[in-house]
């Protein structure tokens, strides 16, 4: 074992020398693996960063949410079965309530009843369009993360009396707004006036979902007096525990049932949807073209390898009466083996360290320069991608360092 | 004059070869390199192995230095049989028992005369405290002593050598095996590097010569002809310089 821990320090020795005194072939070689570990590592980046903002759009939607809605989420083949089903309507919020606190034990803590629409909003010389109006009771702040730069959400009275109350976006409110601050201030929203009482704090949106930034919240009594033509709505329900969001969603269907009196030999006319719905139809799409990306960009990785392997080759040969001699001396097999295999890996972890250097720096300006592009550059990567190094040291090596072990040793003391 | 070797108690026998013969199929041909030689190489003897280029004299040195195996015949190191060794167990006995100098030296040229010479010792597994002394040691022994974070590049043809005599003998090994020690250095530096050899000769060490330079065989106290693979003769002689004293 000893023996084995000196043998590794001097071929730690014999790698660095080597890569001293062939320089400039040391480091075109490293540019292989460095062009390698940028791709991949960018790709890796990338893709972290989808599945963040993926993930981040799909917090808004809250995984302990489950929404009552008139078609289920995820697309269907058969539509036909789904078209004649009765809407939902936002008065079935007050008997589920009334059930889930008459139910011991009950899975379920509070339904809330949201109703959206599409309207322009306007401010003085300022209009937004095709931003979502959502109608909703003072109960929304339990249901679903509502932080704010500033103001606060509507209270119960100001729901009960229909006030003209609204809360902005951050979007909105940076386009209606772009100078001052909105708070207490009168928006239009499709000719009706609203005072400002808050400000969201930013989200940040991707795929174009959910984003909350592009969105007005107003009391549903309001929205029903002004925007209820053409609103789509449904109940959003949360569940006392996410780990039993099965046993939730059978009780939430029980409750709907009787709230929408369905005898027992029809089926449901309505869907309990949750963000798993939507992960079960991304995710595939997301996954294939992560898969995709590592996939070409490896292959940039595999050409760096082949050159490792070719130098490693190259060497093997220059040094042949070299092998020789460490074989007379008493080099073994796994000795002259381990010696050329930490010189490719030693090269591919140079590599990989320059490579991340880069990939850093390109993440570090990319974040800087589109701040809305999701990127993260975390230390798992960098372990990934040195893992990644080493393991492609290994593999390009290997075939060189073979050979080299198994040289005999008369024939390469005589190798001129 | 006495023989000196007559009045020297004869050694344990090092090796002991029986009709070893070794064969190479080169393409349609099989070549001949060794056709049964027999030879016992006791502690403690200057042995020089001579002969023409195909006599097999290089071949004979590869077996002796545990390089190669031979086709059939035994050969015995220490009493360990070496001819059914795989590569492995042959890389350690030479690790263990046999000092190579080269003709050409051999050393790694980016390495110092200190890290040259600690070479043998790491494949034997020593520590780096025990290593760098014992290698500063047997540079000093060849009288190095000031040379030893020179570079091989930096260092005369016969200092060169001297590093490579003193890597052979940092691990105490049964046999020195010399292949032409004096072929790349002129004559003045060949006979520094002989009369090293035989200090170390008196020192006790075993020394096997290959050469095809009768005056450097001269040194030895014996000295084998090989030819067309065979032993041609083997006689015990007085040295060259010996003689000459003898008659003064």
């Amino acid at each position: 074992m000893k023996r084995f821990i000196y043998e590794v320090n001097e071929s730690w020795k014999i790698a660095f020398a080597q890569m001293q005194s062939n320089k400039t072939r040391s480091m075109l070689t490293a540019l292989g693996v460095i062009i390698g570990i940028v791709a991949v590592t960018l790709m890796g980046t990338a893709i972290t960063g989808i599945q963040t903002g993926f993930d981040k759009s799909m917090s808004i939607l809250g995984d302990d949410v489950l929404y009552v809605s008139q078609f289920p989420w995820a697309r269907v083949n058969d539509w036909w079965n789904y078209r004649d089903r009765r809407e939902i309507k936002t008065d079935y919020a007050e008997p589920l309530n009334r059930m889930i606190a008459a139910t011991p034990n009950s899975n379920l803590i509070i339904a809330v009843p949201t109703s959206n629409v599409v309207r322009n909003v306007k401010q003085g010389d300022y209009q937004v369009s095709g931003i979502f109006i959502q109608g909703t009771t003072a109960d929304y702040p339990l249901i679903s993360v509502v932080d704010f730069d500033e103001g606060r959400f509507f209270n119960d009275l100001e729901t009960r009396t229909a006030a003209n109350v609204c809360l902005l976006g951050y979007d909105v409110a940076d386009a209606l707004f772009p100078s001052q601050s909105p708070l207490g201030k009168e928006v239009q929203i499709a000719g009706v006036q609203f005072r400002v009482l808050g400000i969201g704090a930013r989200q940040g949106s991707f795929l174009g979902l959910f984003s909350l930034d592009s969105i007005v919240i107003v009391p549903l009594p309001t929205f029903k007096k002004f925007f209820s033509a053409k609103s789509e709505s449904d109940i959003r329900v949360k569940v006392r525990d996410k780990l039993k969001l099965a046993d939730a969603k059978d009780e939430l269907t029980g409750l709907m049932r009787r709230v929408r009196a369905l005898p027992p030999e029809k089926k449901n006319d309505f869907n309990i949807n949750e963000q798993q719905a939507f992960k079960s139809t991304l995710d595939p799409v997301k996954n294939s073209i992560a898969l995709a990306g590592l996939f070409i960009t490896g292959l940039s990785l595999f050409v760096g390898a082949i050159g490792i392997m070719n130098i490693t080759f190259v060497s093997v040969k220059e040094r042949t009466k070299e092998i020789g001699t460490r074989k007379a001396l008493g080099a073994r097999r796994r000795t002259i083996l381990l010696q050329f295999l930490i010189e490719s890996t030693s090269l591919c972890i140079l590599g990989g360290l320059i490579g991340l250097t880069f990939a850093y720096a390109m993440c570090f300006g990319i974040a800087r320069a589109f701040p809305s592009f999701p990127i993260q550059f975390s230390f798992g990567l960098v372990l990934i991608g040195m893992f990644v190094s080493i393991f492609t040291g290994l593999i390009s090596g290997f075939a060189p360092a073979w050979s080299a072990s198994r040289l005999d040793p008369v024939t390469a003391l005589r190798y001129e | 004059m006495l023989n000196t070797d007559t009045i020297r108690p004869r050694g344990p026998i090092v090796i002991n070869i029986e009709n070893i013969t070794k064969h190479y199929v080169m393409g349609e041909e099989t070549v001949h390199a060794l056709r049964g030689v027999t030879l016992q190489i006791h502690r403690n003897e200057y042995l020089a192995i001579m002969g023409p280029s195909g006599s097999g004299k290089s071949t004979l040195m590869n077996m002796l230095g545990c390089l190669d195996t031979p086709s059939s015949g035994s050969y015995e190191f220490n009493g360990k049989d070496v001819s059914a060794m795989n590569d492995d167990e042959l890389a350690t006995i030479r690790n263990h028992e046999i000092g190579f100098v080269f003709q050409t030296f051999n050393l790694l040229p980016r390495s110092t005369s200190l890290r040259n010479v600690e070479l043998p010792l790491i494949y034997a597994g020593i520590d780096p405290e025990t290593r760098e002394e014992r290698a500063a040691q047997s540079l000093r022994d060849v009288g190095l002593g000031d040379r030893m974070y020179h570079k091989p590049n930096e260092l005369s043809g016969g200092q060169r050598q001297r590093v490579a005599i003193a890597r052979a003998l940092v691990n105490n090994p049964s046999i020195i095996l010399a292949d032409e020690p004096t072929g790349n250095l002129d004559s003045r530096t060949g006979e520094e590097i002989m009369s090293l050899l035989e200090n170390l000769y008196q020192n006790g060490n075993t020394i096997i010569l290959v050469t095809h330079e009768a005056d450097i065989a001269a040194h030895a106290r014996r000295t084998i002809h090989l030819r067309d693979g065979v032993v041609e003769s083997d006689a015990t002689s007085e040295p060259a310089e010996f003689q000459t004293l003898a008659f003064t």
